[in-house]
């Protein structure tokens, strides 16, 4: 049999592969190459080499930001995650309060990021927000503008408020996905709400709790917005994030190599974690 | 006398899931569930194992009201289309789940689980995980579950319909025997006819939520109280067109076709009727004395190894013909076929079963 030749097939993929190229590797190979540059502005380049990765490297400020990010994501993983879980288990699962509360949850979802931060600036005011002068009228000194660890604890509070509904969505979804046989079976064996969550609930809720993780480790490490609109990356530096170092650097001190090379220091940071999160996670299911 | 249903029904909402029912069921018997998807088979088995709650009236079992007694303290095991295990446990914890909760010595359990464990051939299977499994074992472990407890009802909910031609065989082969001599009652759902004539014993079909009939299988399948059991029992689908006896005549009404009146049928009373004619006694071939003519369109023909189904259109009526053998017929070709007459069913204006 002749085999016949069609090469026409590529220009079916031709789209895709521009749509690629400009959506992420042009942009992704401009940084690249303004990474080993070096520039004075009037479009001259020169070449500097591993320069800025080593100052990246050296840099402490730096170094701060991504102590302060690690925390961060820790602190917002280890609340979102076990609270979505536990609202999750304990929204209904059928009736007419199903939708009330899915709509309930998808709200903070649904609000833009800025406006997400500006809620939370005005809430938080000391004199005459809503929270802030709640909390100062109990008698706890609040001043997200003055004490850092007032100023961690806010920003904290919005990220738990804006995302772990995410959480929640999710593992509802893995929920109500489990038949119906399996409670009965349990039910039927006298087995206590605890065995049915640990036996039951949880092995079939791996993977989506999977997804959870992976996507709020990756949005939590990359947060920006909300912040730079409640504090500024402030008091001082103390909620100073990576993303937020990071645009500082590139816009307000126009260090285009230096930022360049941050940025993909960022990303590979950010690339390794999922990947690791993510093998380590599903290792168990290949044994 | 054992397990009692007292006019137990079951509404939600408003719908009837089951109207008022009414049944006794022996200790150390297999009934069958005979119906449609729909039809109030899993609603039925739920009542009688205590998941769900009866709107009306009471279930006694060994003399005593269970009604409210919840399934846990009912003694009872459950197995369903889904093979339903927990996925951490191993396959010896899976068999042993309903043992652990009762407190168990654990070398009783290990013995109980053992023998569970070999009857059903998992064995070899005990140290892994359900998902290493194939669908019959995780079927056959799930079915280990339903044995390894002295269980006063097992429910068999289509536990088969998951698995393959092959293994179904397999296990159907197996289940009256792995439970017979329990002193257990024994449910098993089916929405398949020929599955309920395999196992024979007592089988109860059932319609939109109502019991039509109950009684020994080959009886129900011989002779259907009424058109619905008929229908609902028999596969391919049984035979029915509307009849005028006069004399020793019967007018079909549909094709202008007229056959003589078997014996059985002559004490009728003249006038309208419903007859019903199991697609076997419709045969390429005259096979007895009484036999009446049906000349018709093939519509389709289905010719498995041993037997031939055939469809034909007689004025309007589509006829279903099953018979040994293959008798291949072109569709669209004009063919005869031969109804015994002498086995129809004859149901009254209300569908119920006259002679």
């Amino acid at each position: 049999m002749n085999k016949t030749f069609n090469n026409k097939a590529w220009w079916m993929v031709l789209p895709v592969f521009l749509v690629v190229a400009f959506n992420a590797l042009v942009p992704l190979m401009t940084v690249v190459n303004y990474s080993v540059q070096e520039t004075f502005g009037n479009n001259e380049f020169f070449w500097s080499g591993t320069i800025w990765f080593k100052q990246l490297l050296e840099n402490d400020q730096i170094r701060d930001s991504l102590g302060r990010q690690i925390i961060f994501t820790a602190v917002a993983l280890l609340i979102q995650v076990p609270l979505g879980l536990t609202i999750a288990l304990c929204m209904p699962r059928k009736g007419p309060w199903v939708s009330v509360c899915l709509v309930l949850m998808a709200l903070p979802l649904l609000v833009p990021w800025n406006v997400v931060g500006s809620m939370w600036n005005i809430m938080a005011l000391p004199d005459i927000g809503l929270l802030g002068r709640g909390i100062n009228a109990l008698g706890i000194p609040y001043n997200y503008t003055r004490d850092p660890a007032a100023a961690w604890f806010t920003v904290v509070l919005m990220d738990v408020w804006h995302w772990t509904s995410l959480v929640v969505l999710l593992c509802y979804a893995g929920l109500v996905s489990i038949p119906d046989a399996y409670y009965q079976a349990a039910k039927i064996d006298g087995a206590r709400p605890w065995a049915v969550f640990r036996y039951i609930q949880l092995p079939k809720l791996k993977h989506v709790l999977t997804i959870a993780i992976l996507l709020r480790f990756m949005d939590s490490f990359m947060i920006y917005t909300e912040v730079i609109v409640l504090t500024g990356g402030g008091p001082g530096s103390a909620t100073k994030f990576l993303s937020i170092d990071l645009v500082q650097k590139a816009l307000g001190g126009f260090d285009l190599g230096p930022a360049a090379a941050f940025s993909i220091v960022y990303f590979l940071i950010i690339l390794l974690a999922s990947w690791l999160f993510y093998t380590l996670m599903m290792r168990n299911e290949a044994n | 006398m054992t397990l009692e249903l007292k006019n137990v029904s079951k509404r939600v909402g408003a719908d009837m899931h089951i109207h008022d029912t009414s049944l006794v069921f022996d200790d150390n018997s297999f009934n069958i569930l005979l119906g449609a998807t729909r039809a109030g088979k899993t609603t039925l088995m739920q009542l009688m194992a205590g998941i769900q709650k009866p709107t009306a009236g009471a279930i006694w079992h060994r003399g005593k009201d269970v009604t409210h007694v919840p399934v846990q303290r009912r003694n009872v095991s459950m197995v369903y289309q889904q093979f339903i295990n927990y996925p951490m446990l191993s396959v010896f914890e899976n068999i042993a789940s309903p043992l652990r909760v009762t407190g168990m010595a654990e070398s009783e359990v290990k013995s109980r689980v053992g023998k569970a464990a070999e009857i059903l051939r998992l064995t070899p299977m005990l140290g892994r995980k359900p998902a290493e499994l194939s669908g019959g074992q995780q079927q056959r472990t799930a079915i280990a579950r339903a044995i390894v407890k002295d269980s006063d009802l097992i429910f068999l909910d289509e536990p088969l319909a998951n698995l393959d031609y092959k293994l179904r065989e397999e296990l159907r082969d197996e289940l009256p025997k792995l439970f017979s001599g329990r002193n257990a009652i024994v449910f098993y759902a089916t929405t398949e006819p020929h599955e309920a004539l395999l196992f024979g014993n007592q089988t109860l079909t059932m319609h939109e939520g109502r019991i039509t009939q109950f009684g020994p299988t080959a009886e129900i399948y011989r002779k259907p109280n009424s058109l619905v059991s008929a229908r609902v029992f028999s596969d391919p689908p049984i035979n029915i067109t509307r009849v005028t006896k006069k004399g020793k005549k019967l007018q079909l009404s549909q094709g202008g076709v007229s056959w003589p009146v078997a014996a059985g049928a002559e004490k009728l009373p003249d006038g309208d009727y419903s007859i019903g004619l199991q697609p076997h006694y419709v045969l390429p071939q005259k096979s007895s004395e009484t036999s009446g003519a049906l000349s018709g369109r093939v519509l389709v023909t289905e010719i498995s190894g041993s037997e031939s189904v055939v469809h034909i259109d007689v004025g309007g009526q589509t006829w279903v013909s099953q018979s040994h053998g293959v008798h291949p017929h072109q569709v669209g070709e004009t063919a005869t076929f031969h109804a015994d007459v002498s086995r129809a069913l004859f149901f009254d204006a209300a569908g119920k079963l006259v002679s």
